[in-house]
Order: C-alpha cells, then sequence, then structure tokens
C-alpha cells in the first residue's frame, strides 16, 4: 500500500506492507535511526515521536495508521547547526547516561512544552510516565526538561536566567549510583 | 516484533466500515487506536486476516451534550476524555478514569471505543461506564441496538459484540455535582490496574443515593460490587459502616492471581481500595492515603 507522510518537514512517499510498524517506516525506509526500539512492546517509550503534534509510540503505530500525517522525529528537532532548547538543555543538565531512552524522552519533552510552556516538575514526570529510562532514576532528565522550559524556543540565548550553575551540584538525589530500587520513586507517585 | 500479514482496510464511513465487515466476517477485526489490538498482534496473539482501521472514520469522534446524557463516539481517545471540560463539569468519573489509563503516549492513541470493545478484565474505562450505567450502540448492516454497559462484558476479553457490529457511541448519564471517584492500584504508572475501583454517588441529606460501584482487575471481567451498593444505600456513609462493607466487598468474588500479585494479596488490596473510594466520595477521612 502506497503512504505519503510528512516526516520532518519533508514528503516522503512510499509502498509499505499493512504490517510494517511506523517505527520501522521511520528507521528502515527514510533512514532516520534516531528513533530506538527499545521494549517493542509498548512499554518503554524509546520510540516515542510526534505524530500531528501528539507524542505517540511509532512501535504501536502502522505505517498506513500515518499515511497523511505529519511526523516529527529526533532528527527533525535540530534548526541547521542549532539544537533544540529541549537538546541542549539535556545536554547542560546531564539529562544523559546512557542515551537509549534520550530520543523518546526529547520528543515527549517537546510534545509537553508545547502544550504547557513552563510546566510544575510534577507536570514533567507526568508527561514522562510513558518513557523508561534504566540508568538515570530521572532526576537530571526531569531538571533538563525544567531548564529547557526556560531556555527561548528560537533556538538563542535562555529566556530567563538558569537556576542553577550546570553540573551535578544540588542534584545528589539523582546520582546514578543511586540503587535501582529507588527508580518507581522517582515517577513521584 | 512484527504481525503476521494482513490486509487492511480503511473505511471512510461507518456505513462503509458495516458493509466491510458484513463481507469480511468473523476473519477481520476492528482497529481503532490500535494500543490494545497491535500489542496483540505483535506478539502473535491475534492475527486476523483483515484489519479493518476506524481511524479514517472522521464522523465517529464527538462529545456531544444530549441534555440528560453525554454522546461520545467510539474513536474519542483517552487523552480527549480527560481534557473534556464538558465531562469534567458533566460525568466527571470518566476523565478520571481515563486519565489514569496507560501513560500520555497510549492516551493520545487508545480510544474510548477500543478500549470497551476490547473488553480487557483490568480496563479502566471498562468500570468508568459499567459504574455510570452507560449505554452503548452497537451499529451493522442489520441495524443498530443498544446495549447497557451491564450487558456489555461477557468475560475476558469477550462481550457482546458481533464479529459485525461496530461500537459507535457511548452515551454516559450527565451526573453534574454527583460526587465520583477512581482509585487505581497498579505497580507503576503505566500499568493495568491490579485494582481498579470506579464509584459514583450522590449524597441526599446525609444518606448516600443511587450509589454504583464497578470493580476492574481482580476477576476475568470488571464487575459491578451488588454487595456494597446494598449495603451504603440510603444509609450515612460513616467510617464503621463503610470498613465493614469493604471487608466483605469481596466475599463471593473469584480473585485472579499471577505473577503481578497473588490471589490473597489482590483481594486485600480489593478491600481496601473499596474502602477508600467510599471515603472519597464520602469526603470522609481515614488513615493517610499513599498515593499510588
Amino acid at each position: 500500500m502506497r503512504i505519503r507522510v510528512r516526516l520532518n518537514g519533508r514528503t516522503v512517499e512510499h509502498d509499505v506492507e499493512p504490517r510494517l510498524l511506523l517505527v520501522h517506516f521511520i528507521r528502515q525506509v527514510a533512514r532516520l535511526t534516531g528513533t530506538h526500539v527499545g521494549c517493542d512492546t509498548g512499554n518503554c517509550g524509546a520510540c516515542t515521536v510526534l505524530v500531528e503534534g501528539k507524542a505517540v509510540k511509532s512501535c504501536l503505530m502502522l505505517a498506513v495508521q500515518a499515511d497523511g500525517k505529519d511526523i516529527v522525529t529526533i532528527e527533525g528537532l535540530a534548526n541547521g547547526g542549532g539544537l533544540h532548547p529541549v537538546q541542549r538543555a539535556f545536554i547542560e543538565k546531564f539529562g544523559v547516561q546512557c542515551g537509549y531512552c534520550t530520543p523518546g524522552m526529547i520528543m515527549s519533552a517537546c510534545a509537553l512544552l508545547a502544550s504547557i510552556p513552563s510546566p510544575s516538575e510534577f507536570e514533567v514526570r507526568e508527561a514522562l510516565e510513558g518513557n523508561l529510562c534504566m540508568c538515570t532514576g530521572y532526576e537530571q532528565i526531569v531538571d533538563a526538561i525544567l531548564h529547557a522550559s526556560t531556555l527561548d524556543r528560537g533556538h538563542g540565548g535562555p529566556r530567563r536566567a538558569p537556576q542553577a550553575p550546570h553540573g551535578r551540584l544540588g542534584h545528589g538525589p539523582g546520582d546514578p549510583g543511586r540503587a535501582s530500587g529507588t527508580t518507581e520513586a522517582g515517577h513521584g507517585r | 516484533m512484527t504481525p503476521e500479514r494482513f490486509e487492511y482496510v480503511a473505511p471512510a464511513s461507518l456505513d462503509e466500515a458495516t458493509s466491510t465487515l458484513r463481507d469480511l466476517g468473523d476473519e477481520a477485526k476492528v482497529m481503532a487506536g490500535g494500543q490494545s489490538l497491535l500489542s496483540l498482534m505483535k506478539l502473535r496473539l491475534a492475527s486476523p486476516r483483515y484489519v479493518v482501521d476506524l481511524g479514517r472514520v472522521p464522523a465517529l469522534n464527538y462529545i456531544r451534550d444530549e441534555g440528560d446524557a453525554i454522546a461520545i463516539g467510539a474513536l474519542v481517545t483517552y487523552a480527549e476524555l480527560k481534557a473534556s471540560a464538558l465531562l469534567r463539569e458533566r460525568c466527571a468519573l470518566l476523565p478520571r478514569a481515563a486519565s489514569v489509563v496507560g501513560d500520555v503516549q497510549v492516551r493520545n492513541r487508545g480510544t474510548i471505543g477500543g478500549a470497551l470493545a476490547h473488553a480487557d478484565p483490568a480496563g479502566d474505562l471498562c468500570a468508568a461506564v459499567l459504574a455510570l450505567d452507560a449505554r452503548l450502540k452497537l451499529v451493522s448492516t442489520r441495524g443498530e441496538r443498544w446495549v447497557w454497559a451491564g450487558e456489555f462484558f461477557l468475560g475476558m476479553y469477550a462481550s457482546v459484540l458481533e464479529p459485525d457490529e461496530v461500537l459507535a457511541e457511548i452515551r454516559v448519564p450527565a451526573i453534574a455535582g454527583w460526587r465520583c471517584a477512581y482509585l487505581k492500584a497498579a505497580r507503576r504508572p503505566s500499568d493495568f490496574a491490579l485494582v481498579g475501583v470506579a464509584v459514583r454517588c450522590r449524597i441526599d441529606g446525609r444518606a448516600c443515593a443511587d450509589l454504583a460501584m464497578a470493580i476492574t482487575g481482580v476477576s476475568d471481567r470488571v464487575f459491578r460490587a451488588r454487595s456494597v451498593e446494598e449495603a451504603l444505600n440510603g444509609r450515612e456513609l460513616e467510617t464503621a459502616l463503610i470498613e465493614e462493607t469493604a471487608s466483605r466487598s469481596m466475599d463471593g468474588v473469584d480473585v485472579s492471581g499471577d505473577i503481578h500479585a497473588s490471589s490473597e494479596y489482590r483481594t486485600h488490596l480489593a478491600r481496601v481500595y473499596v474502602s477508600r473510594a467510599i471515603r472519597a466520595v464520602g469526603a470522609i477521612s481515614g488513615p493517610p492515603t499513599p498515593s499510588v
């Protein structure tokens, strides 16, 4: 079946089998491998992309269901050479450890900030409930998204001064060395 | 994981969908948001020969004020239920239950019609519509019929929906000002309910009236907690009555046990959540409730 999507602003048209998952369309047909396959069971959120501006798991959607839709993947965020504010914030706040979950985290964060430009910490954690990170305990990821909300969308300087200096200072509870059992508490619910 | 091969049909209208289903018979499976069906197909627990995708039927996506009821098209997503100002004001139980289904991404794709047609024994919305005495409109080329939520669920993943029928609309009563609660116990926020308790009632003077409670996650299907309803309706909600009622709420229920929770643990959890749900609608404080 022939489908045509807008993928990161570019029209992609291709014949696909109905059973092809959107994530495999993105990775294998469009050759954009920034979108990751983590669990492949709809739990981990590593494959999160934006479809019509909404965060969805691309392993739980058929490519044919995306026909005619507008899709944004992690590759679609950077503007020319400049990183998207959420990407910059993840670097500045060390929101990355192994990095596997990061593209999905960032796409979920972008969807959140598009609807709630200045979210509370609770809203950030709620927005991430479908994105699992096995490394960080979430603290720096949450910090990064809160930080991103203070940055200018124009990929320029900060909208207002960041509240804390960069680095791990003040991020003790989120240290990667934390016992894995505390990860759930990181969800805050 | 990749589903087995299937043929994909995307009707543009409800009429086209029902005639497609009539022609394809029971080899076809209806897909809405796909958040349950696609998972099953990837695991090859379901391998339909035809997938009939309702996603291209925009006429099934609405939330409409019908006076004493609110009509909800089958394709309304959990996220849309959660955000609906009309529902929040006039039937708050539904958005509350929708807000704890899955996670953000699942709520952006999954639909109320898909959730009910899937009839998951741990479905959050199944409990909500059951407690609300919702009516469901089932449409086929043979015509349409309305069934009560109480008649709809037959067992694990089983409902009265025939292979040629589409669940097109859900009608919930407008109950602005009523008390309601949906309390869910799950190991992680995006997990299925180990126990979910949906309850609504109104307070008439000091007594509770029209209390209805539905429980999900503990058995092979969602069910109404009739013993709780009988014990509480017409009575004042006070601590001793609530505790006694909750302690007997699982009597006679065949409570399931699995790797997530033993039958004993689930029974305990259900009694605790029944108690908390009644306290919530009675605005009665109890022991500190850890948020789950």
